[in-house]
Parts: structure tokens; sequence; C-alpha cells
């Protein structure tokens, strides 16, 4: 069942339609940084790219950065409220289910498609802005945020984790939207409710009088992959946002296996 | 096959089926017939495990319902559904591939057969959302078919095809039946079901209400009918025996031997076009015990003014 569920993903046009527009994003900003030479000044615009034209390496963490707010959660939101309310909006679950394929494994299954995605977008935008970043602004040895220099293993190193610890944030998105995706039959609905949490966050991690709830709201520390650049890492809020994802990745989607294991399939 | 007990089915304070005692035999050709609305569907749904009975049981293949032994059962229900972008053998396979019970190494052939046994045999690489309402129906039966199954399910089968394929799908399911696969049909088309089942059921919002062989349902009346272009002589001459004169001229007659009734007329130089033993119609024993369909809404009569 893993195996077609897979199979399904990496047939289906949106996956790399979507995939192709979260790497087209950041390689048009790169475009113009290149062509114009004018780089947003320090502390402006989303992390790192101020530092992009002098370093092309550093040019994943700021794609990164530049697709983080928007546009990779609601393309993981839409995939993944898509996983079951798309197959019952379109009336496959049923034949599925009486071909029978066990409720477990198939939750199971959606559950490890919709992470494959997830994990495959960031590590796709990653790799194609190395690739943009290296040939349009070169590379040099990376200076960290905290302006000494870094070796290039150190470096690549923590571009690595860079792409694991915004997969792993994307993944406490999916699991949000998969558990709406068991509530609902129209996909529309989920994705929207996964997305209208995120902007709930957004709002209230930006809001002084929100501070005694900011440390359990899912984007509180999305952005904390900056600290990685810092020498030494700044781990406290990395290890903060990776529990908190954790949590809400392990009650989401054990809500949504109760859930889709025990509701009538009226799709 | 299939036996229901006090099966009951409650959304809320809407009971969508209410103490239901269906029993399928093997071999049986079964036909489920209700109006719209009357819980065929629910009742389909909670034979094949998508619904959750709020009480009573199933029992398939004489064992309390598991999910395992819907392998033996292939079914349709409410219209054949498909992943719309890839061709009819893509979903076939994948289909094939999701389900325990079939080998790798056999697939490709079983994907063959069963579009060969449905019609289906030269379909191109267009994906299933080019297909024609026909095409589908058909991809969905080749579907069901795909483990060969013992019980087939099929829910309104015919839907979306022309004259010609409905008439092949019955061909298809008679084939089927006669090599041992049991069929149970739910449908709200009378002349359906009364083509190709041996037994049937009714069931009227929610309940059943009839439940037999399709023989008994078109047991004789006892009257015959006399068509002859001296209606009134006849009548005259049967006398006592005339049930009714329809306005059209057809003559029923309270007899017991249409032979000898005939004999009778054509002594008496009465000419005869057409006679036979009058049988009760399916359809007037499924109209006489379900009321009007339920997506048909009466208004509710006004109170009188005081």
């Amino acid at each position: 069942m893993i195996g077609v569920e897979l199979r399904k993903l990496v047939r289906r046009p949106r996956t790399w339609m979507s995939i192709g527009l979260l790497a087209l994003l950041p390689t048009i900003v790169a475009m113009f940084l290149a062509i114009r030479d004018i780089a947003p000044r320090p502390g402006t615009g989303p992390a790192f790219l101020s530092a992009v034209l002098d370093n092309g390496a550093l040019f994943p963490a700021a794609a990164l950065a530049i697709v983080l707010p928007l546009f990779l959660p609601i393309a993981v939101a839409v995939v993944a409220g898509d996983a079951v309310a798309g197959d019952a909006q379109d009336g496959t679950l049923r034949y599925l289910l009486i071909r029978p394929v066990g409720r477990t494994r198939l939750i199971v299954a959606k559950m490890i498609a919709v992470g494959a995605y997830t994990m495959l977008a960031v590590v796709l935008v990653a790799a194609v802005a190395y690739v943009v970043g290296t040939q349009l602004f070169g590379s040099a040895p990376l200076p960290s945020v905290s302006g000494t220099e870094l070796s290039t293993t150190s470096a690549t190193l923590r571009t690595v984790l860079t792409v694991l610890y915004v997969g792993w944030s994307m993944l406490g998105v999916a699991a949000v939207a998969l558990f709406l995706s068991t509530l609902t039959d129209s996909p529309l609905a989920a994705a929207l409710g996964a997305i209208a949490l995120l902007i709930t966050s957004g709002v209230l991690v930006a809001l002084e009088a929100a501070a005694p709830v900011q440390p359990y709201l899912p984007t509180r520390y999305w952005l904390a992959f900056v600290d990685l650049f810092r020498d030494p890492v700044l781990t406290r809020d990395l290890l903060r946002g990776t529990a908190l994802q954790a949590v809400y990745i392990l009650v989401f989607l054990s809500a949504a296996w109760a859930n889709f294991t025990t509701k009538d399939i009226t799709s | 096959m299939i036996r229901t007990t006090a099966l009951t089915k409650r959304y809320g304070r809407v009971t969508a089926v209410d103490d239901l005692h269906l029993h399928v035999r093997e071999g049986d050709r079964f036909g489920f017939l209700g109006p719209n609305g009357s819980g065929k569907t629910t009742t389909v749904r909670m034979l094949l495990g998508l619904v959750l009975p709020t009480s009573g049981s199933v029992e398939l293949f004489g064992a309390r319902f598991r999910r395992d032994a819907l392998i033996e059962v292939g079914a349709l229900v409410e219209g054949p559904a498909f992943s719309a972008h890839l061709s009819g053998r893509d979903n076939l396979r994948l289909s094939d591939a999701a389900g325990p019970g079939g080998a790798r190494a056999t697939r490709r052939r079983r994907v063959e057969d069963v579009l060969e046994q449905v019609g289906l045999a030269g379909v191109d690489r267009r994906p299933v959302k080019a297909y024609s309402l026909g095409m589908r129906q058909r991809l969905g039966l080749a579907s069901a078919l795909l483990r060969r199954p013992r019980l087939l399910v099929l829910d309104e089968p015919t839907n979306g095809l022309d004259p010609q394929g409905i008439r092949e799908v019955r061909d298809l399911l008679l084939q089927l039946n006669r090599d041992g696969t049991t069929v149970f049909l739910s449908s709200h088309l009378l002349s359906e079901v009364e083509a190709l089942c041996t037994r049937i059921a009714v069931v009227d919002r929610g309940r059943l209400v009839l439940q037999d062989d399709l023989s008994a349902f078109q047991a004789l009346t006892g009257l015959v009918e006399v068509r002859t272009p001296f209606a009134h002589r006849a009548a005259t001459l049967l006398g006592e025996r005339v049930d009714d004169l329809l306005p059209d001229g057809l003559l029923l007659v309270r007899h017991s031997d249409p032979a000898a009734l005939n004999a009778e007329l054509v002594r008496a130089g009465i000419p005869v076009t057409a006679l036979h033993a009058q049988r009760r119609t399916l359809e007037a024993a499924v109209l006489s015990a379900t009321g009007a369909g339920s997506d048909r809404v009466a208004a509710v009569p006004a109170e009188p003014a005081a």
C-alpha cells in the first residue's frame, strides 16, 4: 500500500508542478539580485538574503527563508489536506477500503506519502537554490551570522541541518492538514483549515499580548534555523522548535488515525 | 452468503436502516429494490464494512463480518471512481496492487482478463477523465472482478449504459452467476431487477417490506385476459364469470383453465386474438408495499382557518 501511495504521488502532475513553483520563486529573487546587484540592507528582507551576493552557498538557507512564511506551508497543507479528503471526494477511498485495504494501513501509507512529499519539496528547493546560488554568486568561505568564518564542511552540515529543521517544521503542518483531511470530504476545507491555523499562529506570534501562549504556537520557532549559522550554534530555540513540532506531529497524526479508523465512510 | 440480523443504522435522530433481516443464498441473483433514499446504499455500505452498524450484525460467507472476507467480494458502490489523470489500465493495476491476494507476476494478465470480460480489451492510454460514463461503468465492473469474487455486490451497475451496454452487462452477470458467483444487485429500477434476479427484497424507508423469490411475486391471479373484436358478445356469453371489461376492450375472466375458456369462446363463434393467464406483476407488488420515494417532498397542508 505504501508503494501504491508513493507511486500515485510521483505520477501526479501536481506534485512536480508545486515543487517547480516553490523552486522558481527563490530563483526569480536570485536573478533580480544578480542583475541589479542590490542586496537588501542587513536586517531587512528574508534571512540571509543580504549576505547572498557575497556568497552563493548561503542561498539554500535564504531560499528556504523566502518560501517558509507562506508558499511552502500552503503547498504542504494542500497536499496533506488532499490525502484522505481527495480520495473521499473522487470516490476512490471506498474502493480502496473494500479492496480490502486496512484502515490503519491506508492512513499510515498516506502519512508516509505526505511526509515524502514534504521532505522532497524542502530538499529540492534547497538543491535548486544551491545550484542557482553558486552559479550566480559564486561561492566563498561562509561567514557565520556571528561574524566568524565557517569551514566548507561545517557550512554544508549546517545547510543540511537547516533542510532537516525546516522539513520537520513542515511535517507539523502536514500532520494538522492530514488530520483535518480525515474530518471532511472536501480537500479544500482541510487545506484552508490548516492554513487558517498557521495564519492565526503567525498573528499571535507577532502580538506581544499573546506572549504567554507563544511557546506553544506552531509557527513560533520556524525561523530558528537561522541560529544554525551562529558560531557556536545557538541551540535553545532549535531544540524547543524540534520538540514542539514533535508534539504537534504526534498528537495530530494520532488523532487522524483514531478518527479515520472509526468513522463511517459515506463518500 | 449474506445474512443480516436486525441490522440498524441511525444518524442522529434519523433511522436510515431499521431492523433489516436479509438473507442471500449461495448462487442467488438477489435484487435489492427500493425507492431513492430508502436506505439501500447505507445497507450496501454496511455489508462492505464502510459504515458501521448502530446495532445488529452482518454475516458474510457464513461467518461474522471480517474485513479479510472482502477479498472474495467484488463491489460497485454509488458509481465507479478512479484517478482521473491515469489510464484505465493503470488504475486497475494500482487498484490490484493496493489490495491483498494478487501476485505481482500475474497482475498484467489479471488486468487484461477483466478488461476483456467487460468489453474494454482494446482501450488505449487515454486518461479516465476522457472516458464516457458507460466506459467508466465497465471499468468499475472490471475492477470489481479483479479477484474473481464469489460474491458481487453491485449498486446501480448499468447506470449510464446504453441499451446495448445494459444487455451486455446483464449477459455478463448471468454468465458469472452460472459459473458460481452470487450476485447482489441494488437498484431502484424495477425492470432491471426483474430481468436479472431470482430473488428479491424490497426496502422502504429503511425497513424490509418484501423478501421472496421472483416467482412468488409473479403468481397467477386466477384471471385470464382475453382479447377479441367481439368483447360484448363474449361478455354476454360468459355472464357471471366476467370479472371486468376494460374500456380498451380487454376482457378479464375468472377461469382456472385458459385452454378450456378458449375452446368455449371459439365454439360460440367468437374469434380470440389473444388470451393468457394473468400474473401478478412485480411492479404491482412493489408499489403496493412501498410509499412515495423520499425524494418526493409533498407540501404540508395548511391548517384550516378557524
